[in-house]
Formats: C-alpha cells, sequence, structure tokens
C-alpha cells in the first residue's frame, strides 16, 4: 500500500495548479474558522479576566449576576453565614466596580476599581514594583500594567491620581494574567478603601471568595448558599456562566457561528469542486489503473490519502497563519482578543473532515463509476 | 502442439435494453495460443473492442466463458479478477494513458508498484525496460517530452515490466504515423513475441498485417474468418 500512496502522493502534487487551489481553499477556511472563533474564545476570555486573575475556588453572588462586570451587591451578612457553613476553609469579601479617575490633564479615564479584603488581600496581583504592604498606606492604589495601562497616562509609584473627589496614590505597579475586556484599566486596592471611594447602594460585598476545606466540600457549600438564597459557582462554572451570556444571551455566539458556517461553505465549496474536479482530469488515469488491476479499495484509498493529505496539510497552514497573524497582532496590540484553544483547533479540524470527507465521497463515487472498459473505447 | 492461452466459447454482448439494445458479440469463440500474435481486424462497430475487453477480463460478456490458461477468468471475484489482470495480462491502451505528472519511468513501474513492489526496485527494474524499448535517459522525462512513438513504447514497457503471459494492445498504430507504427510493431513482434507469450492486437492498420502469425476478421459482432500468416 505503501508505494500505491505514494503514486497518489506524486498525481497529486505534480499536478502544482491543482494542489495550490486545494491547500488555498483549506487553508483559508481552516484560517477564517480558526480567526472567528479564536476571536471569540478571546473576548470570552477577556470577558472572565477578573475570575481568572483573583484566581478563588468559589464565587458567591446574587442569582441575577452573570458576568463578573454585573455585579450586585450582597449584604454583609452573607459573608458571615458563608464563613460558618460546613466545609468552608475561608470566606473573605470582594468587591468590583467602576470609577471615573481624573488624569492630571483634566480629562476623566474610566476604570475598574477591585477591593481585596483587607486582612488576606486574597487575590492580590503580582508586584512587578512596589511592595504589597503598601497597600494598607494611606490613599494607596495598585495600578495593572496591561494593555491599557497608558490611559492613565503611564502612571508610576507616587503618582497620584482624583477618583471620586478622592485622593490616590500609586503604591505598586502589578501584572495580571489576562486583561480586561472593556478596554479600561484596573486598580487594586483594599475592600474597605474602594467602598469608602466608590458611591456604592446599600449592600456593597460584590462577591464572597469561598476556599473549601477540600474540593469533595465545594458541592455541600453550593447547597448551604443556594439554601440561604444565593448561588455559588466553581471559578469554571463562573467563566462558563458569562461565556454562555455572551454567547446566547448578547447576539455574539449567533454572529460567530455564522461566520464560522460561512468560512466552512467557502472552504468546502473551494475544496470540493477542486477536488472534484482534479478528480474528473484524472477519472481516465484511474480507470486506466483499474484495468491494469487495481483493486476498488485501493482505489479509494488512493483518493481518500490525496483528500486526507491536502486537508491535513492545508489545516495545518491554516492554523499556522492564523497563530502568525494573531502573534503579529499582539505585537501592537497587546491585549489582542484571540485566542487558540484545543477547542478551536479541534472545531476547525472537525471542520477540515467533513469537508474532507464530502470532497472525497464525491471524488470517490465518480472513480468507482468508471469501468476500465471506457478506457479502452476512448 | 501450441499450449492454449485463451479459449473463449459463445461470447455473447449487448448493450442496452429494449429499442436502444445493440448485439456488440454474437456467440463468439476463439482460441489463441502462446507464441502467437493474433490480430482482431474489422471495421469500426463491428465489436473488436468489446471482445478485447472481455477477453482480458475487464467486460462481462451476457453469456459464454472465457478460459485462460484454465481458470475461468468470469468466475473469479471483482479482486480476483483485478489480481487477474495485474499479475498475467500487459495493456497498450490506443491512447497510451500514461500519467502526465509522473516521470517516464515512474508511469512504466506502474505495476510493479500495484503488486506492492518496493518503490526504489519498481523505478529501477523500469528504467531496464525503457532500455529495453530503446529510452535509455529518458527516465526522468514527463511524458509530454516523448514523441508519440516513444509514448507508445513507454506504453509497451509498462505493459511487459509485469512480464505478462497476455499481451492485449488495442489500436497500437492510431495515434502513429506509418513507419513508427511500423516500427513499433516490428520491435513487439521481435522482441515481446516469444513462445511463453501470446499477444492479441485489435487494429485496422493493414500495415502491421506482416507481423501478425494470425488474423480474425469481425464483423457485427461475429469472428467471420481467420487467415493463418507465417510472420
Amino acid at each position: 500500500m505503501k508505494g500505491i500512496l505514494k503514486l497518489a502522493y506524486k498525481l497529486l502534487v505534480n499536478d502544482r495548479a491543482k494542489f495550490t487551489a486545494l491547500l488555498v481553499g483549506i487553508t483559508f477556511a481552516v484560517f477564517l474558522m480558526m480567526f472567528v472563533t479564536s476571536m471569540f474564545m478571546g473576548v470570552l476570555n477577556h470577558s472572565s479576566s477578573t475570575v481568572i486573575n483573583i484566581g478563588a475556588s468559589i464565587w458567591v453572588m446574587d442569582p441575577a449576576v452573570q458576568t463578573i462586570a454585573n455585579t450586585i451587591g450582597m449584604p454583609d451578612y452573607v459573608l458571615d453565614a458563608v464563613r460558618s457553613m460546613r466545609g468552608v476553609k475561608y470566606a473573605v469579601p470582594f468587591y468590583s466596580g467602576g470609577a471615573l479617575v481624573k488624569l492630571p490633564d483634566g480629562t476623566y479615564q474610566a476604570v475598574t476599581v477591585i477591593g481585596l479584603d483587607d486582612t488576606s488581600l486574597f487575590g492580590r496581583p503580582e508586584l512587578i514594583q512596589g511592595k504589597i504592604e503598601d497597600i494598607y498606606g494611606e490613599n494607596a492604589f495598585i495600578v495593572v500594567r496591561d494593555a491599557e495601562f497608558s490611559k492613565l497616562e503611564n502612571p508610576h509609584i507616587g503618582s497620584e491620581l482624583e477618583l471620586n473627589d478622592h485622593r490616590g496614590v500609586i503604591v505598586g505597579i502589578a501584572s495580571v494574567s489576562t486583561s480586561g475586556l472593556f478596554g479600561i484599566p484596573t486598580l487594586y486596592t483594599t475592600y474597605e478603601r474602594a467602598i469608602q471611594y466608590i458611591p456604592n447602594p446599600r449592600y456593597t460585598i460584590s462577591y464572597v471568595l469561598v476556599e473549601p476545606k477540600s474540593a469533595a466540600d465545594t458541592q455541600q457549600i453550593k447547597q448551604q448558599v443556594a439554601a440561604l438564597g444565593y448561588l455559588a459557582l466553581t471559578k469554571d462554572e463562573f467563566m462558563r456562566r458569562a461565556a454562555e451570556f455572551y454567547t446566547y444571551q448578547t447576539g455574539m455566539g449567533t454572529n460567530i457561528l455564522i461566520m464560522t458556517v460561512i468560512s466552512f461553505i467557502v472552504g468546502l465549496s473551494i475544496s470540493a469542486q477542486t477536488f472534484y474536479t482534479f478528480i474528473l482530469e484524472n477519472l481516465e488515469r484511474f480507470g486506466a489503473l483499474k484495468a491494469i488491476g487495481t483493486r476498488s479499495l485501493e482505489l479509494v484509498g488512493m483518493i481518500l490519502f490525496q483528500a486526507a493529505f491536502t486537508a491535513l496539510t492545508g489545516y495545518g497552514l491554516g492554523v499556522g497563519l492564523c497563530t502568525f497573524l494573531i502573534f503579529i497582532a499582539r505585537q501592537r496590540l497587546p491585549s489582542y482578543a484571540a485566542m487558540l484553544t484545543y477547542t478551536n483547533l479541534l472545531l476547525a479540524f472537525v471542520m477540515v473532515l467533513i469537508i474532507t470527507a464530502i470532497s472525497s465521497y464525491v471524488g470517490i463515487r465518480r472513480v468507482l463509476q468508471i469501468e476500465p472498459f471506457d478506457i479502452f473505447r476512448g | 502442439m501450441p499450449t492454449l492461452a485463451i479459449q473463449a466459447k459463445g461470447l455473447t454482448k449487448w448493450f442496452g435494453e429494449g429499442s436502444a439494445k445493440t448485439t456488440a458479440l454474437r456467440d463468439v469463440h476463439l482460441d489463441t495460443s502462446f507464441g502467437e500474435m493474433v490480430y482482431i481486424v474489422g471495421p469500426s462497430g463491428s465489436g473488436k473492442t468489446t471482445l478485447l475487453s472481455v477477453l482480458s477480463g475487464i467486460l462481462k460478456p451476457n453469456s459464454g466463458s472465457v478460459s485462460v490458461e484454465g481458470v475461468d477468468i468470469w468466475n473469479l471475484t471483482a479482486d480476483q479478477l483485478a489480481d487477474f489482470r495485474l499479475h498475467k495480462i500487459g495493456f497498450v491502451f490506443q491512447d497510451f494513458h500514461l500519467f502526465p505528472r509522473l516521470n517516464t519511468a515512474e508511469n512504466v513501474a506502474i505495476p510493479l508498484i500495484l503488486r506492492k513492489n518496493d518503490w526504489d526496485e519498481s523505478i529501477h527494474e523500469a528504467s531496464k525496460y525503457l532500455e529495453i524499448v530503446g529510452l535509455k535517459g529518458r527516465e526522468h522525462l514527463p511524458p509530454v517530452k516523448l514523441s508519440g512513438g516513444e509514448q507508445q513504447r513507454v506504453a509497451i514497457a509498462r505493459a511487459m515490466i509485469g512480464q505478462p503471459d497476455i499481451l492485449i494492445m488495442d489500436e497500437p498504430t492510431a495515434s502513429l504515423d506509418g513507419d513508427t507504427g511500423q516500427s513499433i510493431l516490428k520491435f513487439v513482434h521481435d522482441k515481446i513475441l516469444n513462445s511463453n507469450r501470446c499477444i492479441v492486437v485489435v487494429t485496422h492498420d493493414s500495415r502491421i498485417y506482416e507481423f501478425a502469425t494470425r488474423i480474425l476478421n469481425m464483423e457485427d459482432g461475429r469472428l467471420t474468418g481467420t487467415e493463418e500468416r507465417a510472420a
């Protein structure tokens, strides 16, 4: 079979024009599918950036909360109640809210303010400048150095800013693994200072962050929180909830789906048609092979090999091209929301397999239909 | 007494049904022996190519039988029949049917590759056969770079590389000028025909009759006459 496959390979790649057209079709389809879905995955990832960066195992919230950005304050007793639940190792309050910062030049910049538990500073970011204990200093804030950092005029330690008529001082510069979705800078401070600086409704706790004694305790904590009338989600569940919100309730998912389907149809059309033309042009040769003594199964193997080789090469090129363009984009836009995941790769691979199956099916049907006698008849 | 290579009995073949039915073979009986170069001649539409196809295991007759070296080929399964053609029969098609995307040596090596022989060994063997047909040094050229006569020689080398017992040639001179056609058939007669091989040629080119050991006339699906020749 090895020699027959080599024969199939040579028949395919030596027809450079057709092979190039096939590769371009598959590569283009894979690139489009990958690019669109990686943008989507990137957006979803960025939408859960705070959940990822804080890293708490369990998040307790109002049941109406869909994403980290849409917080609904909870009364203080929730924190006390959670702390007293079975299986809870510790629980801390967490604040997440928006504010306007007045910059030295008089302009305003929206920021996300994150308030960490004053005692434990649970969820604190990794500092690249400054000391974490300085967060307890007067008016202290830590700024995240990400793509939005420059929107605060590149502050340094000691820089002052005005936040809701309160003086703020930058005491540290931090880095986080994932930037936010909405293109605004992030400031970290203590929980108490956050609720003091930012006008709030009666209830101020955005989330209660919980660490269970063991992973096995997660379920009973969720049940106890539910009995209290609130919702406890693991980190992954919370990210999935946000993803589902953006996917199904914002129209983003539908648009991405449409784009992916269009990419698939474009790829399928180009590839299937080109492959079919390739088969048609070689039909007499396949007939000659059949006459000489090639078994039908071997002909099927040849066509499947040709289709699979083209598909896998195009898949590799498509993934490579997508990765390269995302890399280039990230050089210029560090927070560029595109992310290649195994899900993207698998989705595109499945699409390519379907394209291959359909392309080879039409080819195989045609080749199996040809009678060697037709070769004699000319 | 020469050994029978092909024995065909009562071959009938028709195409289509009802008013569109066309009978291509009508009760054809035929014996060929090893060492023979048999020509099947006749006007267009007389059933020559159909007979050739039935004899070589490509087209199943509606009735009758074909035995090749004692094996009733139309009782074989599709895969057995494919193996039979691969190992026992060499084909030279009217339009050569060479693969334009393969070089000359690769074209010739195809039967060995289909027999699952090693690729490099098959190419090496193909080079030897190209030398035999007078195309030494053309191994790496694509068929389109060769003349019609040279392409025919490549097709012959491809048919012969598996050392088949039976060589089937369909209108071998149809695409060639007179001199080239003659030289090709002379080559086949002198170098390829031997006592262990039977060659069946379909043609209506009377300029190459001189190489036949026997000429069978076909008309309207029937063998109408036999002419023994001392080629």
